[in-house]
């Protein structure tokens, strides 16, 4: 069975944005007055498991080997089977 | 005597190593990111540069490649391993010291001579500073951040190298930029040696870093 994964990766809370506030700062020079801009990271992929609680544990396996750094970064996974 | 110097896809500062740890009095020898069995050397610099382009985090893809496997295990020989810039930053990824180097506060690529702080000399790589010395080694980095968890561990086990000796460049907790694991033989440190071991360069205090790491083995 092929499962679609997202994976959305975001710093912890309270940890410092620098892009985010860079971001919210530019948008401030075109005239748009906005507040609590965060960025977010999401990596797709498509895996081949047998069941959707196997895949999932997997995923997270990922997750803390490589796909974040579980000091500084909060993450969730999202599957949906592929049809 | 044989210090390996890493290189991978992107590291750009393996010249300039190679040259100071000549310089230093040792021989130098490069090590390509897919050489495992590292056991011909008596200790190992990881360089700096953007190996994989920084791509998922500075230094994360780096941290998972065949040759760490080899790193890891001279660790556990006790052999001398210093991470420097880019080299820092894959250290901290992998975990062998005890915090990470992210996106500096400002979010700019910040080039500069800088004054140090030798906090500590208990290392083999500060062997060679007085504590309490001020040192001009350079910076050249964009995620160079200092950040840890476990500061009180750090403080009690007397883990922090180097630290910011004027102005805070990037936001690091307690300016720090260098720091050792708990034996004090791996040392990862965003400033760059290399590009102060001659007088010519505009200062040689960074040479004493890799006379240090020499002179322990």
């Amino acid at each position: 069975m092929i499962f679609n994964i997202e994976v959305e990766i975001s710093l912890k809370e309270g940890m410092l944005n620098p892009e985010a506030k860079t971001i919210e700062n530019s948008l401030g020079l075109l005239g748009y007055k906005v507040e609590n801009t965060d960025t977010i990271n999401i990596i797709t992929f498509q895996i081949e498991g047998e069941n959707s609680a196997k895949v999932e544990s997997e995923v997270d396996d990922m997750c803390q080997r490589l796909l974040c750094n579980p000091v500084i970064h909060n993450y969730e996974i999202r599957i949906k089977e592929n049809n | 005597m044989k210090i390996g110097v890493i290189r991978f896809p992107g590291t750009n500062c393996d010249r300039d190593v190679y040259h100071a740890i000549e310089l230093a009095g040792a021989e130098a020898e490069y090590i390509w990111w897919k050489d495992e069995k590292l056991t011909d050397y008596d200790g190992i610099v990881i360089p700096g540069g953007f190996s994989y382009g920084d791509y998922l985090r500075a230094g994360a893809i780096a941290s998972i490649t065949p040759v760490i496997n080899g790193v890891k295990a001279l660790v556990k020989e006790e052999k001398p391993v210093l991470g420097i810039c880019n080299g820092a930053q894959i250290l901290g990824e992998i975990g062998l010291v005890p915090g990470i180097f992210i996106r500096n506060e400002y979010p700019k690529f910040n080039c500069q001579s800088i004054k140090l702080k030798v906090e500590s000399t208990r290392s083999p790589f500060t062997s060679f500073y007085k504590k309490g010395e001020i040192v001009s080694i350079p910076i050249a980095h964009a995620e160079g951040r200092f950040y840890s968890e476990n500061m009180d561990l750090i403080h009690e086990q007397d883990q922090i190298l180097f630290s910011f000796a004027e102005e805070n460049p990037n936001g690091s907790i307690e300016k720090i930029t260098g720091v050792c694991d708990e034996s004090g033989l791996v040392c990862a440190m965003m400033p760059h040696p290399e590009r102060a071991s001659e007088k010519i360069l505009g200062s040689d205090d960074g040479l004493k870093v890799f006379k240090g790491m020499i002179n322990n083995i």
